[in-house]
């Protein structure tokens, strides 16, 4: 039975996660009324900002007129894109085989791909900028949709590893009983049942690899840049700098806010799949 | 029919060949910069010598400190990302030494690009043991922006000469008027090597002190040093706006434009914005006097020059160097006057510029600039002697790990969490610790 909730209970609790999710949403707001600025009123204070000056659109304009937006755009949709799809491709058997036919050994090999996250990223900057080099993958799309892939995999992974955990083995058994092959349990029996899960798992890696910006910024250069290098040519230890750099933000972050809004639910619902169990 | 085969095969291999050399003349450099004003009127004009030579180029515009960093792993790594770089004083010398960068000494072969009329002070400043390996396109030193009115409302004649840093406090107590927001001075105290130690590192030369002695043992627990952190901490705790030591250049840049600063000692290419009416509400009532001396009149003002250089793993060093003579040629500057106007004009590099009647026309203080860039000697920056070139730095590659740390500390002696005291003896344990590792000193 549902636990019965005061209305005084959801009138605070509503409080308390509206003023926290203001509270969170302040910088995006503030970068947002910025953008709107000329560079001269983005340096005021910050009442004289809210009240005190005009608004303008043309930091977009400077932005887009100073760099190629749709360039860096496209770069992060086929990296970010690319990256997750690719992961799926690995992550899929991979959380399969630990899910439904578990070794001894499992526990530890999902521990191990975690740790792989546990290292600063800097300290194996230097090799795999070599190892770029080597293999002509510096400043290209294919270079850092691997990277990225390899870098998100551990999360794809585990997160597939849960949601599949959560699936009875049973329905499995009863497919290959009815004599489905290994194949078509995958795809016409699991995969159906774990849409849900692989969806949050999807979008989520999508905002990880579009939000990356150390090897986006270190491995590019013209060529590959994708949205991250773009709003990072625009901040400057010199000049007037602050609403120009809000546009490049607003501008680098829309898509995925966006995509992010209307994915919500099927978000929430991954992520809470299974944990209320 | 063999006849007319042949005849085909030639004039397609004809084709062929014609395709190539026109591909192969057009080619695409990739060039990295960072983001101020001089080099985004240099992305708006390049298009010109894009339509000229054919060529094409490709911008990555970077923070200064990131563009630091990954140009430097770039070039380290021979990656070859990159045609052209866009590199301080600092680098330079260092890199040039490593063989990282292609010399530029046959610029001086080109008698239309006149390598003789850019100072000769720059060119050391970007050469290591005699060759170039970058050329400049801004320098700058440091000076005193000060405001007219403020001087004349509190009764002070500004300065004719180099004042010392006790006649410049004495100013700053007169001026200061916290109750209308007009602090006495700004100073930078955001802590970085190329922040507040760039102030400091002239105000430290100004009171006698030098970073190493001439065995290479850090300095920086001597009285010389312990004179100048004190100074520069009174005086902004005494004259300087509330906050003092998380404002950097800019935020230093925005005050003053905004009228809260009376007097502020930073980059003299600032002037140009400060001066410019449309983006400063003190344009009319800024003048600028030398940066003040105490001890030493050496090494008061910086040294610091942004220039471009071709790393040596670059594939296409021809068109690079054409790009470098094309952007740093008296035309250029020329194109930049008369399109931009002449108070855009980068200044401290050509004598040719610095003498040209339309600059000092629409920029009279650039003359006290040029004045203000000859005063200063990296290679005598001091009053005792030292092994290193460098004014505000010291010109070897463990200075960023050195001059950040003291950095740090002189921004937690502003702060107030700890003295002064502690902030040097601090500053020297490390310093030491760094000198020793690197093999300095043993």
């Amino acid at each position: 039975m549902a636990r019965a909730i005061s209305t005084k209970a959801k009138v605070t609790n509503t409080a308390i996660a509206g003023t926290l999710g203001f509270l969170m949403f302040i910088p995006i707001l503030w970068i947002l009324i910025l953008a709107f600025k000329t560079e001269e009123d983005a340096i005021r204070a910050p009442l004289e900002i809210l009240f005190g000056s005009g608004w303008t659109t043309d930091s977009f304009g400077t932005v887009q007129a100073r760099s190629d937006y749709f360039k860096h755009f496209s770069n992060s949709v086929i990296i970010s894109v690319g990256s997750t799809f690719l992961g799926l491709l690995i992550a899929i058997p991979a959380a399969w085989s630990m899910a439904f036919v578990p070794s001894k050994h499992t526990k530890n090999v999902l521990m191990w791909m975690l740790s792989t996250k546990m290292l600063p990223p800097v300290g194996v900057l230097v090799p795999i900028y070599l190892v770029f080099r080597d293999f002509n993958l510096l400043d290209t799309r294919l270079g850092l949709t691997i990277v990225l892939m390899l870098i998100n995999l551990p999360i794809i992974i585990w997160m597939l590893y849960t949601y599949f955990k959560e699936i009875p083995g049973e329905i499995l058994e009863a497919a290959r009983m009815d004599g489905a092959s290994l194949r078509d349990e995958v795809i016409y029996v699991l995969t159906p049942m774990a849409i849900p899960g692989m969806a949050s798992t999807v979008l989520l890696n999508i905002i990880l690899a579009w939000n990356e910006a150390f090897w986006t910024i270190n491995l590019t250069a013209a060529n590959a840049a994708p949205l991250t290098a773009f709003i990072a040519s625009y901040s400057s230890p010199e000049g007037l700098f602050y609403a120009k750099l809000s546009a490049a933000s607003i501008m680098a972050i829309a898509p995925i806010l966006i995509m992010g809004w209307f994915s919500l639910k099927q978000l929430v619902r991954g992520l809470t799949f299974g944990a209320v169990k | 029919m063999f006849i007319k085969r042949t005849l085909l095969s030639t004039a397609v291999s004809f084709g062929l060949v014609a395709g190539m050399t026109s591909a192969a003349m057009a080619e695409e450099i990739t060039i990295a910069t960072v983001n101020n004003a001089d080099m985004i009127v240099m992305q708006e004009l390049a298009p010109q010598w894009e339509q000229a030579t054919g060529n094409t180029i490709n911008w990555v515009v970077l923070e200064e400190n990131v563009l630091r960093q990954r140009t430097t792993q770039d070039i380290a790594t021979n990656g070859g990302s990159f045609d052209i770089m866009f590199i301080g004083a600092y680098e330079a010398p260092i890199w040039g030494a490593n063989g990282w960068l292609t010399p530029l000494d046959d610029f001086a072969d080109d008698p239309d690009y006149d390598l003789e009329d850019i100072f000769q002070l720059v060119r050391n400043g970007l050469s290591a043991d005699g060759k170039l390996y970058a050329v400049p396109l801004y320098s700058e030193t440091s000076f005193t922006f000060y405001r007219t009115d403020l001087f004349e409302a509190a009764g002070i004649e500004a300065p004719t000469g180099q004042p010392t840093y006790t006649e410049f406090a004495e100013m700053a107590a007169k001026l200061h008027d916290p109750d209308n927001s007009v602090y006495g001075t700004c100073q930078r105290g955001k802590a970085g090597w190329g922040e507040n130690m760039a102030f400091v590192g002239t105000l430290a030369n100004a009171f006698g002190a030098r970073w190493f002695d001439m065995e290479w043992n850090p300095q920086l627990d001597s009285p010389e040093w312990n004179a100048a952190i004190t100074y520069y901490v009174d005086l902004m705790t005494n004259y300087g706006p509330p906050g003092a030591s998380g404002n950097g250049h800019n935020e230093n840049r925005a005050l003053f434009k905004d009228g809260k600063c009376a007097t502020w000692v930073d980059a003299t290419s600032a002037a140009n914005d400060v001066r410019n009416p449309e983006t400063s509400s003190v344009a009319d009532v800024t003048d600028f006097f030398q940066a003040p001396k105490q001890e030493t009149d050496k090494g008061t003002g910086w040294f610091w020059s942004w220039a471009l250089a071709i790393p040596a793993s670059s594939q296409k060093a021809d068109t690079a160097k054409d790009f470098l003579k094309w952007a740093t040629s008296k035309e250029y500057f020329e194109m930049v006057g008369e399109t931009k106007g002449w108070v855009a004009v980068p200044s401290g590099t050509r004598a040719s510029v610095h003498e040209d009647p339309r600059l000092l026309k629409a920029a009279p203080f650039a003359e006290t600039i040029k004045n203000a860039i000859f005063s200063v000697d990296p290679a005598d920056p001091t009053r005792d002697p030292v092994p290193y070139t460098g004014v505000q730095f010291v010109a070897i590659p463990e200075f960023q790990g050195i001059g950040n740390y003291v950095g740090q500390q002189v921004a937690a002696a502003l702060a107030g969490q700890q003295s002064v005291e502690q902030a040097l003896a601090n500053s020297q344990q490390f310093a030491v610790r760094e000198m020793t590792k690197a093999g300095y000193i043993k």
